[in-house]
């Protein structure tokens, strides 16, 4: 493979360097709504799924499930109306890379979700987006509306026996309703607490109506699927989950940004070549924000695609890298991740709700000096059981940070109890405190 | 209850077609016009969407973007999620503190500040970030965040 080729090739933020990106005049002339005048004119919904599952594309949302599938389920599904949802709802510490997408090419977004509803034949779509996101939703209202008026949205698209319309809703402040069973019910203007799976929303979705819920990424590769075919797609990136993936750097890195690469590239490369460097010394990394484990520099090769993570203990997700160098107290960081989602547990199971908080006690007294070695039994315990037992994602992931910081940093965590001792002088450790 | 804000309401009632899915968009609205969800605004939508006010409540409680309390005219969402606070966030949450002379979820006195600690506000590659209203600002450093401030008064 060509490498100067490789590294170039731009799926989702190909337009986004255009002036005036976000208009529908930018868009149109950079070859946009061409795959949704493709599939109206030409294939039929069988067709377009077929297409997408050549193309093996998965989801970009943290799950990595594959997209042509679950459109499969809900084309196939009976009941009527079928609706198409988008998740906007970006919210897992460390990921902005929808945002990109939202705020800079809004149009990609909607002509993936006007194929989508094609394909499993659905009239309707709605787009949860992040109530903090205000730029976001305002440039995507005004894209939606020009969208309508020049006939890419609404009654009878481009002359055709297909309508299909869009609105927006916002969410307005936690984290679970990126979960998408909860996200579900936030869009039916309840709490954001997370459903019983299954019914899974491809059978049972949005008013319990077969939907199809995909991440803003995700829906943002259909188009040049589409317009350029599977095969094409299936030469970017890794064998098993090809194509390209916007990695967002954060944390102790010399560049941090949103960088989309094909899948599979070493962490290395993209630290170096990317990232321009680590800020001090690699110490910890986060691929794939606060919900996945530890690696540590013995990771460094590791191919960025989700199999490959998944090998190495740690999960990809949404593709949030957090790097931490070694002024880091991982205590101190198991304790702040551990803060994060007993915060943001939404509280309807118990093993979440009372794990999160359980754990944020137990590291709590450890940064105190009031830690026992059994402690840290507890913990990894704790992360078996919420994994095992907690009824949405939230709680399953919860730990994970946590449980690989006590396997690969186990020496700082016996340091704080045995010696009542933070050798970065983070932790208050026995001195009054908060 | 203000009539304009009423008639507000009710349209955005009539474009849901009455159902509850209104009550997300309606709460944005109230929030953003009078700073809070007040009681009065509660029942009123209980009582439009036939749910029991104690549902209206809940909604309210559940998410951080809705307060019952009245906030100040200027909302600091400062981020304390892990990449922010890798790159020094909570000495800007620190900064911000003294400047306002307040704690966190507090008010100003004169009412032009709340300040409230945030999960990630998706400005990582720009951390330490907050916003106040709906601008972002990133990159912060205690001198900027006081000249921030500062410029606001
Ligand atoms: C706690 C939690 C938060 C999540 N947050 C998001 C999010 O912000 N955005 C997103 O697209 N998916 C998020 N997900 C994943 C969704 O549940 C779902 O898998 C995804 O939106 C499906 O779309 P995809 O197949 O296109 O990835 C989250 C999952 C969990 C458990
Ligand atoms: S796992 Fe946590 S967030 Fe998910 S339903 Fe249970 S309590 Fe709620
Ligand atoms: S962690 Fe602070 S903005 Fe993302």
């Amino acid at each position: 493979m060509n490498p100067v080729k490789f590294r170039e090739t731009k799926i989702v933020l190909k337009n986004i360097h255009r002036p005036h990106s976000r208009r529908l005049k930018t868009y149109l002339k950079a070859g946009g709504y061409q795959a949704l005048k493709k599939v109206l004119k030409g294939m039929n919904p069988q067709g377009v799924i077929k297409e997408v599952e050549r193309s093996r594309l998965v989801g970009r949302g943290g799950a990595a499930f594959p997209t042509g599938l679950k459109w499969e389920f809900a084309r196939e599904a009976k009941d009527i109306p079928k609706y198409v949802v988008c998740n906007a709802d970006e919210g897992e510490p460390g990921t902005f890379k929808d945002k990109q997408i939202l705020e800079k090419d809004p149009h990609l977004l909607l002509e993936g979700m006007a194929i989508c509803g094609y394909a499993i034949g659905a009239r309707q779509g709605n787009i949860y987006i992040r109530g903090e996101y205000f730029q976001a939703y305002r440039i995507l209202k005004e894209a939606v509306k020009e969208a309508e008026e020049k006939g890419f949205l609404g009654k009878n698209i481009l002359g055709e026996d297909f309508s299909f319309s869009i609105s927006l809703y916002r969410g307005a402040g936690a984290y679970v309703c990126g979960e998408e069973t909860a996200l579900l019910d936030s869009l039916e203007g309840k709490k954001g607490q997370s459903r019983v799976k299954p019914p899974f929303p491809a059978f049972e979705g949005f008013q319990n109506k077969p939907t199809v819920l995909n991440n803003v990424e995700t829906l943002a590769n259909i188009p040049d699927i589409i317009l350029k075919g599977a095969q094409w797609f299936l030469k970017i990136g890794s064998q098993k989950t090809p194509g390209t993936k916007i990695y967002c750097l954060s944390g102790d890195i010399q560049r941090p940004g949103y960088y989309e690469l094909p899948t599979g590239i070493k962490l290395k490369r993209l630290l170096i070549d990317y990232g321009k460097g680590v800020k001090g010394e690699l110490k910890a990394i986060l691929p794939g924000g606060v919900s996945s484990s530890f690696l540590t520099r013995k990771d460094l090769s590791v191919a960025l695609d989700w199999p490959s993570v998944a090998k190495r203990g740690s999960q990809l997700g949404s593709g949030a890298i957090i790097i931490l160098n070694d002024t880091h107290c991982m205590v101190d960081i198991a304790r702040r991740c551990a803060q994060f989602f007993a915060y943001e547990s939404c509280g309807k199971c118990s093993p979440c709700r009372e794990g999160t908080k359980r754990t944020r006690e137990l590291l709590t007294n450890i940064t105190l000096g009031r830690g026992e070695l059994s402690d840290l039994e507890l913990l990894c315990e704790l992360q078996e059981v919420m994994y095992d037992t907690s009824r949405c994602g939230l709680g399953q992931a919860a730990l994970n940070a946590v449980r690989s910081a006590i396997l690969k940093f186990r020496d700082e965590f016996e340091e704080h109890i045995r010696e009542r001792r933070c050798r970065f002088g983070i932790c208050p450790l026995g001195k009054e405190s908060s | 209850m203000k009539s304009r804000l009423k008639e507000r309401i009710e349209k955005i009632l009539t474009e849901y077609g009455g159902k509850r899915q209104a009550l997300l968009p309606a709460l944005h609205l109230v929030q953003e016009r009078e700073g809070h969800i007040s009681e009065e605004v509660i029942s009123y939508l209980a009582s439009r969407l036939s749910l029991p006010s104690v549902d209206v409540y809940g909604m309210v409680t559940f998410y951080s973007l809705f307060s019952l309390k009245k906030e100040g005219k200027n909302i600091i969402r400062v981020c304390v999620s892990l990449p922010c606070y890798l790159r020094g966030g909570n000495q800007i949450l620190e900064t911000l503190k003294e400047e306002l002379g307040i704690k966190e979820y507090e008010t100003t006195p004169d009412k032009r500040f709340t300040l409230e600690p945030v999960s990630c506000l998706g400005l990582c590659d720009q951390a330490p970030a907050m916003m106040i209203n709906d601008e972002v600002y990133g990159n912060l450093t205690k001198r900027k965040v006081k000249e921030i401030i500062r410029g606001f008064k």
